[in-house]
């Protein structure tokens, strides 16, 4: 179903920084804590010098937090970071180069709820400067070259639609036939993107099955999750790596907490769906903070013969 | 004709028309009284045909969940000529949620994977209604292994609300289960046909659903979320279900027409639930037909196709 594009939306990145601050009130860790009274409380101060950390609530110097990769100094709580940040972050300098950026969302449902699903696509578009939720490519990590697709969580909660799957199909085929190293950070909250309707829930088949036939090729996947994988994304490619990392007390599972608890209406247990909650059961190899990020994915493509 | 005892809304003129005939059957008839059954027996065709002809998606919803409606168990005795239910994942426990067994169906013996939602009370609550738990996809996955290593067609049949949302089912790797499942089937070396039965709920039925042909009854939905959690999300209240189940677009002939399932499987008149013989004869015709197609390729090519196939789902513009 590829149609040609027609109008060119306006690609205006913002600053990168905390002005995009996902909203990570789900997180286990936010029931905890003080509470500012009244209104929400502000996540960040948008422009200033000064941050509120979602983890401890102490408040850091900006640049401070920005040196450790949005980290908390305090008490190591990983913050929100976009997926040009993580690229960043992970890639050796100028190294890092798109694949399929001229993939576009559309509206197949005509779906809309209170807002039209074509009209939230662009104004998501403008907010985060991403053409969709996922952004893949190829780039060196200490000088390993390897196949990369990230998910941002903040376009319309990281959630995988039809470009979020076909983005990482095509890594996916791409890294296969050129014997890459496969890396895919997940910063999905949203699993299955619902305005895509069901053609969203095929790209966890799509992309399920595209890993099969890499990992049949021999080729090494390494999934990190992060704040938050949830959903129709951890139950497909986040959970189908050769290596799970994740990083520290981020919510990572298949249902959400609120969906759980008014299923079962029993308090959830503290801790409940966090990285170490995971890790306890088994189903992660290891936790690695974001500073360790980068070197540890180079070990672990050094120990599989990369 | 079938009669439940659970009528929904939609059914009561179909009902009432029934009990009406039923009255004047009750007496003997005189020429003019049979004349009048005959022509009262039309109408209620017609408006059976005229009710479910014209459901809206919420009804649809209504229909696939009806409480009468033909289930997995149903399908194994009117369908199947022996079923030799396995049980167990090897690992954690035997979840009833999920059927799991050897069957025959025209002289091809086949591997039957299905959800169950029991019937009596206790067999709902003890299938959590049709919502699996990891334990359960892990059984699937253990006799797919098996079908494929004695060559045994998989046939799925799908009807679930969702897999369940639970602090055990999270525990044991829910969102890891249902990935694997899916990594599974998508090379597995013998054909599988999946059905969708009833509901097709999310990542739940997804698990147990890629396949070389998948078929959708008239009256099921399959959908990436079921319409109250998406009115809770998007409408933030479950009572848009009605809205959300409508935007989503997951009937059969959407279905289709997203090129998601192969085809769509005609109900009885009135719904599946009038008349589970009829229905499982439909899809007994379904399942020898795609069986007999399906097994006379080579595997390779099957699998290749069957990569293909969902390769190709999805709708995106490119520059």
């Amino acid at each position: 179903m590829k149609q040609k594009q027609s109008t060119q939306t306006d690609h205006k990145p913002e600053s990168e920084s905390f002005r995009n601050q996902h909203d990570s009130s789900q997180h286990p860790s936010m029931t905890e804590g003080p509470r500012m009274p009244g209104p929400r409380p502000k996540r960040g101060v948008p422009e200033g010098l000064w941050l509120k950390c979602n983890g401890c609530r102490s408040t850091i110097y900006r640049k401070e937090a920005e040196e450790m990769l949005n980290v908390c100094p305090q008490c190591g709580f990983h913050w929100y970071v976009s997926a040009k940040q993580r690229i960043e972050q992970l890639f050796d300098p100028g190294t890092f180069e798109e694949w399929d950026g001229g993939l576009l969302p559309t509206d197949p449902l005509t779906f809309s709820d209170k807002k039209p699903y074509a009209k939230r696509i662009v104004s998501e578009q403008k907010r985060t400067g991403l053409s969709d939720a996922a952004l893949t490519g190829t780039g060196m990590i200490r000088a390993r070259r390897v196949a990369c697709g990230v998910t941002d969580s903040s376009f319309i909660m990281g959630s995988m639609g039809s470009v979020v799957g076909e983005r990482l199909a095509r890594l996916i085929e791409r890294a296969t036939t050129e014997s890459l190293p496969l890396i895919i950070i997940s910063a999905s909250g949203g699993g299955a993107r619902m305005h895509e309707g069901i053609l969203s829930l095929m790209q966890m088949a799509k992309v399920s099955a595209a890993l099969a036939r890499y990992s049949e090729s021999g080729g090494l996947f390494i999934s990190v999750l992060t704040n938050p994988t949830m959903g129709g994304v951890a139950a497909s490619f986040a959970s189908l790596g050769d290596l799970v990392f994740a990083e520290p007390r981020a919510l990572i599972g298949f249902a959400g907490p609120r969906t759980i608890k008014a299923t079962i209406r029993v308090e959830l247990p503290a801790g409940f769906q966090t990285s170490e909650f995971l890790l306890e059961h088994g189903f992660i190899d290891r936790i690695i903070s974001r500073q360790n990020l980068k070197s540890e994915i180079a070990r672990a493509i050094d120990y599989c013969g990369g | 004709m079938a009669r439940g005892l659970h009528r929904l809304p939609l059914e009561k003129p179909i009902y009432e028309l029934e009990d009406k005939i039923a009255d004047l059957e009750t007496a003997p008839l005189g020429q003019q009284a049979q004349e009048e059954v005959q022509q009262l027996r039309r109408e209620c065709a017609d408006l059976q045909k005229q009710i479910f002809g014209n459901l809206d998606p919420w009804q649809t919803v209504e229909v696939a969940r009806h409480p009468n409606r033909p289930k997995t168990s149903d399908y194994l005795s009117l369908v199947f000529d022996e079923f030799v239910e396995l049980h167990g994942d090897k690992a954690f426990g035997d979840d009833p949620a999920m059927l799991t067994g050897f069957a025959k169906i025209d002289r091809h013996k086949v591997l039957v994977v299905g959800h169950q939602k029991g019937k009596t009370l206790a067999e709902k609550q003890a299938c959590h209604f049709g919502c699996a738990h990891p334990e359960g996809y892990r059984k699937a996955m253990g006799k797919m292994r098996l079908a494929a290593k004695y060559g045994l067609p998989v046939i799925c049949l799908i009807d679930t609300p969702g897999a369940y949302p639970g602090i055990g089912a999270e525990e044991r790797g829910q969102a890891q289960v249902i990935a694997e499942s899916m990594f599974l089937m998508a090379s597995l070396k013998v054909p599988i046909i999946c059905v969708v039965i009833g509901e097709g709920g999310s990542g739940g039925a997804l698990g147990i659903g890629v396949g070389d042909r998948v078929a959708v009854l008239e009256h099921a939905y399959y959908s990436v979320i079921s319409p109250e959690g998406c009115a809770g999300i998007l409408w933030k209240s479950a009572e848009f279900k009605a809205d959300a189940a409508r935007a989503l677009r997951m009937r059969a002939w959407d279905l289709k027409e997203f090129g998601v399932i192969d085809k769509v499987i005609d109900e009885p008149r009135g719904g599946a639930h009038r008349d589970p013989r009829l229905m499982a004869a439909r899809l007994k015709t379904f399942l020898e037909r795609t069986l007999k197609d399906l097994v006379s390729l080579p595997i390779e090519k099957l699998v290749e196709n069957r990569y293909d196939k969902f390769r190709r789902m999805g709708a995106f513009l490119e520059d």
